[in-house]
């Protein structure tokens, strides 16, 4: 646990940081959970109201403020959004690991995160373990978007219409990948990320055939870790730093010219995490090497291989859902839907309403399911409107989420990464 | 601390979910958007109909508890600021719009709806809701109507009151009073609709509002006049009402804020003008025309460095983003933004400007103002850092200061952002003791026990 003396120097730096909010509440607007709950500690003005009374009265209530914490996605919309520029997500974050510095973890989380999280190859075998499993808990519920419920009522899984773990992870289907480049005379190190590994290997299978398409040459690592950000997100600031460089390790072994991922979460951890919170300041040179070289997996498409829309007939609708780590942390919004229109056979279709998250916000879905619940089904409602019979995002967590949502409120639309459908026409 | 029975009372009204007493709850509704010092509610309650909204009162009524209702908590005279140790009840589940007239010209709304949803409601009819506070993202009508929020379009459209056909709202017995109506005319009874607008939770919790919509105009068009002299801007501004335009929109930035949002945003406003004016005309396309030719050529009489004419949507985006980003970039500034609300008679509005850089240098702050200069309404904006003691020690005073020069000059006390708390102690320099003691003695009449929202407007009553 962290010693009285640093959470003090961080209460200080937390305070700082504070002082920018001018609680003007534009933030009401923005936020999807008091969109649901009209509470004032659940929108930003109010958490960092908590916050700083919290800085003032070190500490009087940590249980009840990281309970009000936890109630956050951090989507990252209202510090998009925010007139005083006040660094939302940064103070959360910062604020987690105070707060868990302090209170500490429960023994089973800790547990998990300390003993699974830290190393990746435990954690393979205890999930394929835990996908051969679940055909006996499990039934199937949409057979056209794939999801299944639980056969018995189990509290953790609810009434989740989850994805189940694949069959066979991406890690297990392709262990490793180093190619040369081709043509394009590039070559990239790919970081597929754990939800794309365990749910969605053809995510991953489809990057990997874009890239031979294009004549990229692919490395890829055996035994990468989770990039971190659900350590971070719990204020595990230690468990963070060890996932960091054991991924600075394993790509500081290939020679390549960018970092992709096909998750938006990803991408924004690595690109802006990584940097700011890496406690090994002697390592500084390697993290932004890697966060400078970064990239959306649609962003590399469209802005270095220039893969452009193709003109096509009668285009299919394929409504798309912006992440909201592309849309408010990495401000990548068109990459995607010209990446969508790549292939000729589909269209983006604009879910009326505009952008808004999908409510997954990673343990947020867990610990606040009702919640999420509620934003997602919205989601999926605008989701349906559009008449798409296909969705599409950049992110598999979004993915899961999406599908979860569509299949519980009866809409059969399979959700897909843009990739895949650009992989369909290569 | 509230007695348990109370609290069951309030549950039962209400519903568990809706009654807050945790201490972190009760933090987070200790404060609204005013800069001024936070105190605890003892209990929070949000109803989700107007029958239980009407049993709090009277039960807070009933056992002398303090009550303050709250919408979105933007306003930025501490009219949401609790009493201490008394009861916040929340008006965000009660946000339905009830109806939108098009054959009468009408809506009817709960107070919670938001203002902009509203707005895009009544336009997507065809129809347009004029007043659009900077604050109508979040704020709500009943807020709107409280305060009397005016808006960019306050000069050819008016404010909120404007608007404002009935109010039903209860009394502090509970008691449902109706006011106004839904039709053009009305004359029935005293004006109470009239009465609360402007009450800032002091007289009655609005259960319904009645507003008025109008047809939108059928063009617009937008421009940018910048000016060497702020006396140039001001008579640029006299000139145009003299010349019987009215833009719906004229705004006003000084060069710190033009500069600041230059800054900013990086859009090539003029850094070096000492003053910027942002005008909108609309209104049957041929007039239109006329008055923007007219517009430009009265700017440029007045010694206008230049004038830029929207050629189209985007252009004219591009004139209202300047005048959107006049907050949030002096908020990056300085760690504190104390928004003031000081308004003048138009004409007074270059002896304001030159009163205000005396203020900031006298007490040696950083002001940058913007506003409405249309309906001599400024924004000074004090950039500060309340952590500093010795500096906000100077900003109070400048604050006094403010008042006091805009009073001289003929203005008032708050344009559009209300009373509150922050102002209460300027109300008698304003309109002397005896409008007090009228208004005292017609509060302690209708709210005998001094339950709706203590303090406001009128500071403490002794009596
Ligand atoms: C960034 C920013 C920009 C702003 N721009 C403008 C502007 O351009 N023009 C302007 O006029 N103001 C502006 N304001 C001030 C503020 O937004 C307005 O005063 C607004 O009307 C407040 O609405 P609200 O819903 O937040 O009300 P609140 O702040 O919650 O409440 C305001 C008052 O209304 C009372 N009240 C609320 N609901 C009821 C009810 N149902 N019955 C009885 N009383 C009730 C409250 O008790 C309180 O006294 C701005 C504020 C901010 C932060
Ligand atoms: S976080 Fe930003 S938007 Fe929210 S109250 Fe603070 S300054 Fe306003
Ligand atoms: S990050 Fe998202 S969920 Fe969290 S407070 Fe901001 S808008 Fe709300
Ligand atoms: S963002 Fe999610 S999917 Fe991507 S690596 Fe991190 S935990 Fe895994």
């Amino acid at each position: 646990m962290a010693d009285i003396k640093k959470l003090v120097s961080m209460l200080k730096e937390l305070d700082d940081l504070l002082t920018g909010c001018m609680r003007c509440g534009m933030c009401q607007a923005q936020c999807p959970v008091f969109a649901q709950t009209g509470r004032e500690t659940d929108v930003t003005r109010g958490k960092l109201a908590l916050l700083s009374g919290l800085s003032e009265e070190i500490l009087k209530d940590p249980e009840a403020v990281n309970e009000k914490l936890q109630r956050c996605l951090l989507c990252g919309t209202c510090e998009a959004n925010c007139p005083s520029g006040v660094k939302v997500t940064d103070i959360f974050l910062r604020a987690r690991a105070i707060l868990t510095g302090y209170l500490g973890l429960p023994p089973t989380q800790r547990l998990i995160f300390r003993r699974l999280l830290t190393n990746p190859k435990l954690m393979n075998n205890l999930l394929s373990l835990g996908s051969s499993l679940q055909g006996l808990f499990t039934k199937d519920a949409d057979s056209v978007i794939g999801t299944s419920c639980a056969r018995f009522n189990a509290p953790l899984i609810a009434d989740r219409h989850f994805k189940k773990l694949a069959s066979k992870s991406l890690h297990s289907q392709t262990p490793h990948k180093d190619t040369p480049s081709g043509k394009s005379g590039l070559r990239v190190a790919f970081f597929p990320g754990c939800v794309t590994d365990k749910v969605f290997p053809q995510v991953g299978q489809a990057v990997l055939k874009i890239m031979e398409h294009h004549q990229v040459g692919v490395f890829m690592p055996p035994n990468q870790a989770c990039c971190g950000i659900p350590a971070l997100s719990s204020g595990e600031t230690e468990v963070f730093d060890n996932l960091v460089r054991q991924n600075l390790d394993l790509f500081a072994k290939g020679k390549w010219d960018y970092l992709i991922t096909p998750c938006a979460t990803c991408t924004a951890t690595i690109a802006e995490l990584w940097p700011k919170y890496y406690g090994d300041k002697m390592d500084a040179v390697r993290v932004k090497e890697l966060a400078d070289k970064v990239m959306d997996v649609s962003q590399f498409l469209n802005d270095v291989l220039k893969v452009t829309p193709k003109k096509a007939a009668s285009p299919a609708k394929v409504a798309y859902h912006d992440p909201c780590h592309l849309r408010n942390t990495l401000k990548i919004t068109a990459q995607p839907r010209q990446v969508l229109a790549a292939g000729g056979k589909y269209a983006a279709a604009e879910l009326p309403g505009g952008p808004s998250c999908c409510g997954s916000g990673g343990s947020f879905n867990i610990k606040h399911y009702k919640l999420s619940d509620v934003i997602g089904r919205k989601k999926a409602e605008s989701i349906a409107a559009t008449g798409a019979k296909i969705a599409a995002t950049s992110c598999p967590a979004c993915m899961l989420q999406l599908s979860d949502m569509l299949s519980k409120s009866g809409h059969s639309i399979p959700v897909k990464h843009v990739v895949e459908l650009y992989a369909e026409s290569l | 601390m509230i007695r348990d029975a109370l609290k069951n009372e309030f549950q039962r009204i209400v519903g568990k979910d809706n009654v807050m007493t945790e201490p972190d709850e009760l933090h987070a509704y200790s404060y609204d958007s005013a800069v001024l010092d936070q105190t605890q509610p003892a209990i929070v309650v949000r109803p989700e109909n107007s029958e239980s909204l009407g049993q709090v009162v009277k039960l807070c009524n009933e056992n002398g508890l303090k009550l303050t209702v709250r919408g979105a908590g933007t306003n930025l005279s501490g009219g949401t600021i609790p009493h201490p140790g008394g009861v916040v009840c929340l008006t965000t589940a009660l946000d339905k719009i009830l109806e939108i007239n098009e054959e009468d010209l009408y809506a009817v709304v709960q107070p919670g709806a938001v203002t902009a949803k509203f707005a895009a409601q009544v336009a997507a009819k065809g129809l347009l809701y004029p007043p659009d506070p900077g604050s109508q993202a979040v704020s709500t009508l009943g807020g709107n109507v409280a305060e009397n929020a005016g808006g960019l379009r306050a000069l050819k459209y008016g404010v909120t009151k404007d608007y404002v056909m009935g109010v039903d709202f209860f009394d502090v017995n509970g008691e449902l009073i109706r006011s106004g109506g839904k039709t053009v005319k009305c004359v029935t009874g005293y004006n109470l609709a009239g009465l609360m607008v402007a009450s800032e939770g002091t007289l009655g919790v609005f259960e319904k509002l009645i507003l008025k919509l109008v047809p939108p105009p059928a063009a617009y068009k937008a421009m940018m006049a910048v000016f060497p002299d702020v006396m140039d801007a001001s008579r640029a501004v006299a000139a145009i009402i003299a010349n019987k335009i009215v833009p719906a929109t004229l705004e006003f930035m000084d060069n710190f804020t033009i500069r600041t949002v230059e800054n900013f945003r990086k859009a090539g406003l003029p850094v070096d003008a000492a003053a910027m004016l942002l005008i909108e005309v609309d209104g049957h396309p041929a007039q239109v025309e006329d008055d923007a030719a007219k517009v430009e050529s009265i700017c440029k009489d007045n010694k206008a460095l230049s004038v830029r004419v929207a050629k189209d949507d985007a252009e004219r985006n591009a004139v209202w983003q300047a005048r959107r980003d006049a907050l949030p970039a002096l908020a990056r500034v300085r760690p504190t933004t104390v928004l003031e609300d000081a308004t003048v008679p138009r004409s007074k509005i270059p002896a304001m400007m030159q009163a205000l850089d005396k203020i900031a240098k006298k007490y040696d702050l950083t002001i940058g103002t913007f506003g409405h200069a249309g309906d001599g309404n400024l924004h000074p904006t004090i950039l500060t850092d309340k952590r500093d003691q010795k500096e906000w020690h100077r900003v109070e005073a400048a604050i006094d200061a403010i008042f006091e020069e805009a009073l001289a000059l003929g203005g008032t006390l708050s344009g559009e952002h209300g009373i509150g708390l922050a102002k209460s102690k300027y109300l008698k320099n304003e309109y002397g003791v005896g409008t007090i003691n009228y208004s005292r003695r017609m509060k302690s009449v209708l709210d005998p026990n001094n339950i709706l929202n203590p303090g406001k407007i009128l500071g403490p009553l002794l009596a």
